[in-house]
């Protein structure tokens, strides 16, 4: 690999007075900074001012990631910044998502990393009224950072340019399953929000740096070398797990993310719509009509239930009670309660059953006819997703250099275990994982893991970007890891065609596991053609285990499972100094950008200008 | 200037003023009988004494945007607007948990309040000299001079600081709610 002008780029970070981590999350946005012009900088959460009723402003540590489009009778949704916009991003929005649904976008961040849509195409919302100017998964994401930008330009910058949220060196977690695709266009969305100094960050990555910040020094006496944390992040839409090694390099203790699990569409607010169920179901018994203004306040009330019975051991039923909708409160409300019977029964058991190692996600064949939706998880137990993740990656540390060697046993052996996620604030919960994660290592004859405890688990992500910030610029330990996947181009062996049965197909991989950003893969020994002024599509393959795969490693079968198909790639060569229609021999060569995205380029053997090589579209929409 | 009609608010303390003055004030009270009766106002004469000056109210936006906040979080308007009698201890109760913790979250959000007195109700306290008489309240056998001593009956409760949402233009105060159609 060959290290790109690393030094220029990252030296041109250094000057921006602020690190500023954005957690860009599916169900909320929080914005961290840091003062790098300090000394001894904390990290520090930014309320964000956001609409939270039809005429009100108000700064929230937490910006919901919902946008309501606004019907022209309603007026302006005033900010600000900004008397005449036409949609609101924020508590506003979230509100206006029960009563105006159709008008409203949620879980934008879940159809970004949707490989089976095109994620550019103007779609959101689903089902909107005809006046409603439906936008994309990319512009809903770009519309979050460009309020927090907004926000942020009238709390800090007053007017100064350089104050700016496009002036600071700006990191944006995402989920560390998120493939190559939906990492480029998380970075698309930050470019068109004005944000031109952008790194990316896995959010079980933050979550491990803003625990170290909040430990401080001491954070050494808990994180020795040889041990394997476990990050257990389960958001209110999305799931995900990761692994980070702790490494003896020479007396220095260093931290390598190993692992990453699958990306899981599966957390708290799926939690909350199971225990609405049931009250619904309860409140049906007593011959009670429930509406879906009804429903959704029921889920709110189910949350806050949930949280006292997670959290507190000692109250045994939790009362739910939902409102008459008119003026008249008293009379017409509903009332039920939640007992911790219910809860134990469906969190915990429902969600995370103590099931042995060997457990699976069950798949739910998908129909062949679905509604266009999001993929969400069939299987809605998280310990089966954790004991599948923990057995795929049994290889994780096998070939880390300076890693004590595993000694047996199908799984990998987390030796401590860090939580994040609003869902995971429940002590029951909590309480749960851990058990299923011991009883694992003790059928494998390892010792039970320790907890990381400290830290807000709702502004982590964001906190820890900011301290990642920091890290970056030689103030903390960073974590090395590069890519989580390793990247295949699918290409067609030439064989007689056979109908009905799909030509055998050869995965070759462009980019190696763990590509440092700023690296290039060298170039791989295959010749691929590609037809002048036309538009050519390969298949696009992931793999989170192949770790040994070299750039050019050509791979005729793997195993079940080994290879996800991504979205396809695609290429145009421009017909300058070529004929049109002329098949022109080229390699693919792939790197990562110091942002973090992949980058593939097609060179050609013999080219016409110098340094001609040309950029490869990810994120091509996927064959129907 | 008297063109404009008053708001309804500045209406409400103009009456509750005028009440107490037209009982205790006869030539205050001669002169409203006069607008009331012949429809004009009295000719303007020199003070034949000083009166003391009410200050005018606060501006009741702020108020009524709070007020605002607890019928969005907390339904409390709905709640105080309904008459009660009518109703079991157990319709109130639940309505009484919808309002309690909306308006306990919305006050939580908007404001810092912690008591004036750290100790616990019903222990013996002493007051030194010098106290603020907005902070403590005496009440009992009330005389002598301080240091008194006594039981603490309330805490007393101190708002840190508050914080209200800033109004975005369009924004009229006076609607505490708007009316909901559904469609």
């Amino acid at each position: 690999m060959s290290k790109r002008d690393k030094a220029t780029k990252s030296e041109a970070h250094d000057d921006a007075r602020y690190v500023v981590g954005i957690d860009l999350g599916t169900t909320h946005c929080a914005l961290a900074f840091a003062d790098a012009s300090v000394e001894k900088a904390r990290t520090e959460v930014m309320p964000t001012a956001q609409l939270v009723s039809q005429a009100a402003v108000e700064e929230r540590e937490l910006l919901p990631s919902f946008l309501y489009f606004a019907h022209a009778s309603e007026g302006a949704m005033a900010l600000p910044w900004d008397a005449k916009r036409a949609y609101a991003v924020g508590e506003y929005a979230r509100t206006r998502g029960v009563e105006a649904p159709a008008r409203v976008i949620s879980s934008a961040k879940s159809w970004l990393s949707h490989g089976g849509i095109d994620r550019r195409a103007a779609l959101l919302p689903l089902g909107a009224p005809e006046d409603v100017e439906k936008i994309s998964p990319v512009e809903a994401s770009w519309r979050y950072l460009e309020h927090l930008g907004e926000a942020w330009d009238a709390r800090v910058a007053r007017g100064e340019e350089s104050g700016k949220l496009g002036a600071q060196d700006v990191i944006i977690t995402v989920p560390a399953s998120f493939d190559a695709g939906a990492r480029e266009l998380t970075v698309e969305a930050a470019m068109a929000a004005g944000l031109e100094r952008v790194t990316l960050l896995e959010e079980p990555q933050a979550a491990l740096y803003a625990w170290i910040e909040a430990m401080g020094d001491g954070w050494r006496r808990h994180v020795k070398p040889g041990d394997v944390i476990l990050v257990v992040d389960v958001g209110g839409g999305t799931t995900d797990f990761s692994a980070i090694a702790a490494v003896d390099r020479g007396g220095q203790l260093e931290l390598a993310r190993v692992a990453v699990g699958d990306h899981i569409l599966l957390g708290g607010d799926n939690m909350d719509l199971a225990l609405a169920h049931v009250v619904k179901g309860k409140l049906e018994a007593d011959g009670k009509e429930i509406d879906r203004w009804q429903m959704a306040a029921l889920m709110h009330a189910c949350r806050s239930a949930k949280e006292r019975l997670l959290s507190d051991t000692k109250v045994a039923t939790a009362p739910i009670a939902i409102a008459a909708r008119g003026a008249k409160l008293i009379g017409g409300g509903l009332r039920s309660e939640l007992t911790r019977d219910e809860i134990e029964a469906i969190l915990v058991e429902g969600y995370f059953p103590q099931v042995d190692a060997g457990a699976r996600p069950v798949a739910r064949p998908r129909a062949a006819l679905t509604q266009i939706g999001l993929p969400y998880a069939s299987d809605p137990a998280v310990t089966k997703h954790l004991a599948a993740f923990l057995a795929r990656q049994a290889d994780a540390t096998r070939k880390l250099e300076g890693f004590p060697a595993q000694t047996g046993g199908a799984l990998l052996h987390p030796t401590a275990l860090l939580f994040n996620g609003g869902v995971m604030k429940g002590v029951a919960l909590r309480a749960r994982v851990v058990s299923a994660i011991d009883s694992w290592l003790a059928a494998d004859g390892a010792p039970p893991v320790r907890v990381l405890e400290g830290g807000d688990l709702d502004l982590a992500v964001a906190r820890g970007a900011a301290a990642y910030g920091l890290a970056r610029r030689g103030r903390g330990i960073r974590i090395r890891g590069g890519t989580a996947r390793a990247y295949y181009v699918g290409i067609e062996s030439p064989a007689p065609a056979v109908p009905g049965v799909e030509p055998p197909i050869t995965a070759m991989c462009l980019a190696p596991f763990g590509m440092e950003e700023g690296t290039s893969a060298s170039l791989p020994p295959h010749e691929l053609g590609v037809v002048v002024g036309e538009k050519v599509r390969f298949r696009f393959f992931g793999s989170s285990v192949r770790r040994a795969d070299g750039a050019g490693a050509a791979l005729e079968r793997w195993g079940k499972d080994e290879l996800q198909e991504l979205a396809p790639i695609e290429v145009t060569l421009p017909a300058e100094g070529r004929r049109d229609g002329d098949v022109v021999p080229v390699r693919l060569q792939a790197s990562v950008t110091e942002v973090g995205t992949l980058l593939l380029e097609a060179i050609p053997i013999a080219p016409v200008a110098p340094d001609e090589r040309w950029k490869i579209e990810l994120n091509v929409r996927a064959p129907e | 200037m008297a063109e404009t009609p008053l708001p309804f608010f500045a209406r409400l303390v103009l009456a509750w003023t005028c009440f107490f003055r037209v009982l205790f004030d006869g030539v205050f009270a001669r002169d409203v009988s006069n607008v009331q009766t012949r429809g004009r106002l009295p000719e303007v004469r020199p003070p034949t004494q000083s009166m003391p000056a009410i200050p005018p109210p606060p501006p009741a936006d702020t108020a009524l945007i709070l007020l605002g906040i607890f019928q969005r979080e907390g339904r409390l308007v709905d709640f105080l607007e309904q008459d009660v009698t009518s109703f079991s201890d157990a319709d109130v109760g639940a309505a009484a948990r919808v309002v309690h913790e909306g308006c306990r979250k919305a006050l939580r959000a908007h404001a810092r309040i912690t008591p004036v007195r750290s100790e616990e109700e019903g222990t013996r306290v002493t007051i030194a000299a010098g106290f603020a008489p907005a902070e403590v309240k005496l009440s009992g056998n009330v005389g002598g001079s301080p240091p008194f001593t006594g039981i603490l009956r309330h805490r007393g409760w101190r708002a840190l600081d508050l914080s209200l949402p800033i109004p975005v233009t369009g924004h009229d105060a006076e609607v505490i709610a708007p009316a909901e159609i559904e469609l």
